[in-house]
């Protein structure tokens, strides 16, 4: 069976080369420093926002969309007022970071990050636009697809997970190492939204839905029993 | 349900994930707090300028979570509060540790690693983690130098030296 997740070293995208430990890591059983985590909110880093759109005084550029979906855990049990974080490039391809020297505009009305908690059902929902695909110098014409970086904490450290959200149909996969740096084809598919259009709000923002199931224990499944959380 | 993989995190997470807050697991002036420095380099010994990491501490002298990026020398600093011993496996007795994400450009899934304590010797030599490295050097790896003002933890990912990571 091959790997959901991406071998650290990874030959096709540059920046492994220095970066992927060299050493197979030590196996050790998870106790309860792995099996606990986080309950993060606003307390912690402020004001949670999940509507990409409305951070400055107009509307940014580019093709609105909302992007749903759920956070669950690996037995399917939704993953509830867990914080789900997203960043992203604007419509032009542009990251609001002084190291993106891509010379497509910035957009004075994207920032391009946002933050919210799943609900009971382990939903969320981001309203944004739609970011443009944008050049890298990992090899001869590399251009990343279109994706939306999201980071998700589950209720344990073992569920911890940063990925990328692609979108349906886009060409550049074939040529992109990052994600083709997971092995398994039907895990890639994972990481590629649906378009949903249930979810399209008719005359305002087309939607996809981005399902995220998390690996690893937790200590709540252990403690189900006793501890009615 | 099959797993979501992990993706980079890549070079400009700085727009979305720090918070002014976030290098503190306790707020400044809590009694007991100390500041856990160190620097991440790669396989060529060059700092990480774009890398971040996250603590967590479960045990029952404090509970907390930090997040820090670094700078443009490979270097963080979160503020902790130094855990008690952690329940272990079988009965026994895990000497107080951090549990350490890395996040950067180049790693497409978080390496994990154990922050100890070098003032805990007698609990980590009988810790079931640190007993399990062979090779005291290895070993090292694993364990934060106290300091002036709190403990040094270095990160190297790659090549000697190289930090051991943990999978579980």
């Amino acid at each position: 069976m091959l790997d959901v997740h991406p071998p650290l070293a990874y030959d096709g995208y540059l920046s492994t080369r220095l970066r992927a430990p060299a050493r197979s890591p030590l196996v050790i059983p998870a106790t309860v420093t792995e099996l606990t985590g986080p309950a993060l909110g606003e307390r912690d880093f402020g004001k949670l926002d999940n509507d990409l759109t409305s951070q400055h005084a107009g509307e940014p550029l580019g093709e609105r969309i909302i992007v749903h979906g759920r956070v669950l855990d690996r037995d399917g049990h939704p993953v509830r007022d867990s914080l789900v974080e997203v960043w992203q490039a604007n419509a032009a391809g542009r990251y609001m970071h002084d190291l993106d020297r891509h010379p497509a505009p910035l957009d004075p009305n994207f920032s391009g990050a946002g933050r919210c908690l799943t609900d009971a059902e382990g939903r969320y929902r981001f309203v944004t636009v739609k970011p443009g695909a944008y050049p890298w110098k990992n090899h001869h014409n590399a251009w990343r697809p279109a994706h939306i970086h999201f980071s998700l904490f589950g209720r344990a450290f073992t569920q911890r997970l940063v990925t990328q959200m692609y979108f349906p149909g886009d060409p550049l996969f074939s040529q992109d190492p990052i994600f083709n740096s997971v092995p398994d084809p039907a895990a890639r598919e994972r990481m590629i939204s649906r378009f949903d259009l249930e979810a399209t709000e008719p005359e305002w923002a087309l939607a996809f839905q981005f399902d995220i199931v998390l690996g690893g224990a937790s200590a709540s499944v252990f403690e189900s029993d006793e501890d009615d959380e | 349900m099959n797993e979501t993989p992990s993706q980079t995190v890549g070079p400009y997470f700085a727009i979305g994930l720090p918070w002014p807050e976030g290098p503190y697991a306790v707020p400044a002036g809590t009694p007991g707090a100390v500041w856990l420095r160190g620097q991440v380099t790669d396989g060529a010994g060059d700092p990480i300028g774009d890398a971040m990491l996250e603590t967590w501490q479960s045990g029952s002298e404090g509970r907390g979570f930090a997040r820090c990026g670094t700078d443009d020398d490979g270097c963080y600093a979160i503020l902790f509060r130094k855990p008690g011993p952690v329940p272990g496996p079988d009965g026994t007795t895990q000497a107080p540790h951090l549990a350490m994400s890395v996040f950067a450009r180049g790693l497409l899934h978080r390496v994990v690693t154990r922050v100890y304590f070098d003032d805990e010797a007698e609990a980590n030599a009988a810790d079931p983690v640190l007993t399990s490295v062979a090779e005291p050097d290895r070993r090292a790896t694993l364990i934060a130098e106290r300091g002036d003002d709190g403990y040094r933890f270095d990160i190297r990912l790659q090549g000697e030296g190289e930090t051991v990571f943990l999978a579980f």
